[in-house]
């Protein structure tokens, strides 16, 4: 059964990058949506709204580099995997969902805070600092759950 | 870090100088206008709002023009020229152009006029397409289109609505007109939407045929044209290619005028200035020979002013402190460096009344927190050199811009100190490099350590930052409370709350919970032990006690205390939020690494390089932009959040000077 144990691993990192991913894509998308109304109206606030689009966007990154880390880790990227036992891989995988769960969900309700940030920047956009940070306060909590990830997936030993 | 000392100037001169001194009111731009608390009785208002209107409307006409310009001459811009800034006019160009604006103004009607007339020929010839559309059914028509028959016989010429053929239409006219004689129709043309028909029959018989086709849907065409409908096509389609001509002609015409954009620019700022003091004298009282102007002025400034304006006019100046109630506008005044980040202030509000500028301190933060978070010598690096070489480039970008290039051009600097500390060069291309292109992996070794293979550490670092930051805060605080001589306020606010966190910090260092996350076994001596036993309580009681002392009723006040001193969770949550210094650090390593990882792949050779010179330079320009949004968004948001959180509450109003707020160009000041 031992042969297991990679599957679990690797599972883990698919779930990461692809949690995170889906919930970035869709958050993305939402914000996407607002951005796009705001520069019918006014083409110059074309950066602003950009940045306010991409904020969404990290917690894709956030899974991105979880799941490279797991993969570095478990020697699938230089060739030769390494023999992990079930308990480890199911360790891994544990370690990989905080990132990919709190990353989709953070994702998607950051996107809807980026959509309505953005109606900041449409009527005022002097107040651009502000609006900024409302979407950044929902990220705290994909940064928390990145480090709990990344701190778990280092300390496993393989 | 300074709020500049504001103070109200008031200035009583002679009606005939009222012009003058507006100017160089406008051009010094010292002084915010600021009349509503002056008494009015005895003193009337100038109604100057027909004059502004009309200056208004002038400098409208002249920024149609220069649109109309660009739209036919565009003007040759690069990427970076939003960089450029407003030109620098000398005085003289500015007031050959001032002398001379009635011809440029005619200059500017004669673009609108141009532009006006090839719409209206782009309209005549949408019509003439139109017409030349509906007349094509008819082209084999060899009669004019309004042609009504001969002597004896009759012709009606129309259209059916629906598709016919011969036998069809006369069946239908004999159905419904048994009695007519004789009739002929012949078919022009037809189409999925319409039959067009000529018939003829006996004059007398006219009536008849005409109730026949009107039961079959039969009408006569929408246009009454006289001609054969060949040659009125003919003679729509040169009238279209003359016309097209026409526009041309205008549309070269416009560019033409292309050499007068500068002075067009000129003119519509000298209209532009000239409305805002038109405005500014609206709100001026005076009396039959004498105005009165008053307003804020910084305090450095104020005796400048009044000795330059004492000496060139017979006047009166006044200058006078703020009474306490009064709110001044805030001005700041910082270092070179330091004012880079005053426009992060501002979008989070500039200091209230009676608070601190805090950009001194929030510089050496946020550059410091900035270069933690990007953390790559190479990139900090090219962020250094861009901005560096931007500013140096185009000195006379407009100023917010170049506060912003400059901050980043003091945290790419941060960055690079960073990265050399950790090791970080595009991420890890020097051993990717090596190992894959030359066989052997060299590695430049970090100053510090690689916060990837020891996370812990740099997370407990972060924290440490963090705490210093935060304990900065709350001793910025305290020096607000004890400038203003609350003492009461800073014992109980400020000296508990370090009682108390430090003690428990104390406290903690010792424990088996910090070894276990710091791997750091720290044995105090038993007397600062009890110590910090003592300062945690002191501290906690003291706040118990204190917090709530606006209450005068005990359970209430101990209640709001017991409130405040749950606020330990608060900064709980604000230390462990700087652990997103480890976390957005690792990222731009981890995702450099990535980006190296994946350049590599197509091996050692040629083909190798150059796949991997391409990912590398797009790989490395998303990881750059990424991450310095990412820094930048959680560098404010420490700032704002943990940070202004303590001390900090903002809302003040910025200073507004007047002065010529020009949209083009700047006038050159004469050195004297």
């Amino acid at each position: 059964m031992s042969e297991l144990g990679i599957v679990y691993a690797l599972l883990g990192a698919a779930a990461a990058v692809l949690l995170a991913g889906t919930g970035s894509a869709i958050g993305v998308g939402i914000a996407g949506q607002a951005a796009s109304g705001v520069v019918t109206e006014d083409p110059s606030k074309f950066a602003k709204v950009l940045i306010m689009q991409l904020l969404p966007g990290t917690q894709g990154i956030y899974g991105l580099l979880v799941g490279f880390i797991t993969l570095s880790k478990i020697g699938l990227l230089g060739g030769g995997a390494a023999d992990i036992d079930v308990k480890t891989g199911l360790m891994i995988l544990a370690a990989c969902l905080p990132i990919g769960i709190v990353g989709l969900l953070s994702a998607i309700s950051q996107g809807k805070t980026s959509a309505a940030a953005i109606g900041i920047v449409a009527k005022k956009p002097e107040q651009f600092g502000k609006a900024m940070l409302f979407p950044a306060m929902v990220e705290t909590y994909a940064i928390l759950a990145l480090l709990i990830s990344i701190l778990a997936v280092t300390a496993i030993q393989v | 870090m300074s709020v500049l000392q504001m103070q109200r100037i008031s200035i009583c001169a002679m009606k005939k100088d009222r012009k003058a001194i507006l100017e160089e009111l406008q051009r010094l731009g010292v002084m915010e206008i600021e009349t509503s608390r002056m008494p009015s009785e005895g003193l009337e208002k100038m109604d100057t709002l027909e004059d502004r209107q009309k200056f208004e409307k002038q400098a409208s006409i002249l920024d149609q023009a220069l649109d109309v310009l660009q739209e036919y001459a565009p003007e040759k811009t690069s990427m970076l020229s939003s960089l450029e800034g407003k030109k620098l006019v000398e005085r003289k160009v500015y007031q050959d152009v001032v002398s001379n604006r009635e011809s440029i103004l005619d200059t500017a009607q004669h673009i609108l006029l141009m532009k006006k007339k090839e719409a209206e020929g782009k309209a005549e010839i949408v019509k003439l397409l139109a017409q030349k559309e509906a007349l094509l059914p008819w082209l084999s028509l060899s009669v004019p289109m309004d042609y009504e028959g001969t002597k004896k016989t009759k012709v009606f010429i129309g259209s059916i609505g629906s598709v016919m053929t011969q036998e069809e239409v006369m069946a239908k006219i004999a159905e419904a007109a048994p009695d007519l004689t004789a009739c002929d129709v012949e078919i022009v043309s037809a189409d999925k939407d319409q039959t067009c028909l000529t018939a003829i029959c006996l004059r007398t018989e006219a009536d008849l045929l005409e109730e026949a086709l009107r039961s079959a849907g039969f009408s006569r065409p929408a246009q009454t044209i006289t001609e054969i409908p060949a040659k009125e096509v003919e003679k729509i389609e040169t009238r279209i290619s003359e016309v097209g001509k026409e526009i041309a002609d205008f549309g070269k015409e416009i560019q033409d005028q292309a050499g007068h954009r500068e002075n067009l620019k000129t003119l519509s700022d000298y209209y532009r200035t000239r409305a805002q003091r038109y405005e500014v004298l609206g709100q001026v009282p005076q009396t039959r020979n004498t105005f009165v102007i008053s307003g804020y002025i910084a305090k450095k400034n104020a005796a400048k002013l009044a000795e330059k304006l004492d000496r060139e006019y017979s006047l009166s100046v006044e200058i006078e402190d703020l009474p306490e109630e009064e709110e001044a506008p805030v001005l700041l005044e910082n270092g070179k460096a330091t004012r880079s980040v005053e426009g992060v202030l501002e979008s989070f509000g500039l200091p209230a009344k009676g608070e601190v500028d805090p950009t001194k301190i929030m510089f050496v933060f946020y550059v410091f927190l900035f270069g933690l978070m990007l953390s790559d010598a190479a990139y900090g690096l090219i962020i250094f050199v861009a901005c560096a070489v931007l500013l140096k480039k185009y000195p006379r970008m407009s100023d917010g811009m170049a506060k912003s290039l400059r901050m980043f051009m003091y945290c790419g600097i941060s960055t690079l100190v960073w990265g050399i500390l950790f090791g970080g060069y595009f991420g890890d291309v020097v051993n990717v490099v090596s190992r894959v292109f030359f066989g052997h992996e060299v590695g430049i070794p970090a100053l510090w350590f690689v916060p990837l293979n020891d996370p812990m550490k740099l997370l407990i670092f972060s924290m440490l930052f963090g705490l210093i930051h935060l304990f900065t805060g709350l001793a910025i605080k305290g020096y607000m409370c004890l400038r203003d001589k609350r003492y009461m306020d800073f014992f109980c606010d400020v000296v508990l709350w370090f009682a108390f966190l430090i003690g428990l910090i104390l406290m903690l260092l010792p424990s088996s919970l910090f070894y276990s996350i710091s791997q750091m076994h720290i044995v105090f001596p038993a007397a600062l032990e009890t110590f910090s036993k003592v300062l945690a309580i002191v501290g906690a009681v003291g706040l118990l006690l204190m917090s709530g002392r606006s209450s005068k009723n005990p359970a209430l006040r101990i209640a709001l205390g017991a409130y405040d001193l749950y606020n330990i969770t608060g900064w709980l949550s604000d230390v462990l939020s700087y652990s997103r210094l480890l976390a957005l650090g690792l990222a731009t390593g981890v995702i450099a690494s990535v980006v190296n990882q994946m350049g590599s792949m197509a091996g050692k050779g040629v083909f190798g390089a150059i796949v991997f010179i391409i990912v590398f330079i797009i790989g490395h320009i998303f990881n750059i932009a990424i991450n310095l949004l990412g820094a930048y968004v959680h560098t404010n948001r420490l700032q704002y959040v943990e940070f202004f959180g303590k001390f900090y509450e903002g809302g003040g109003r910025a200073f507004n000077p007047f002065k010529a707020n020009t949209k083009y160009v700047d006038v050159k000041e004469e050195t004297k």
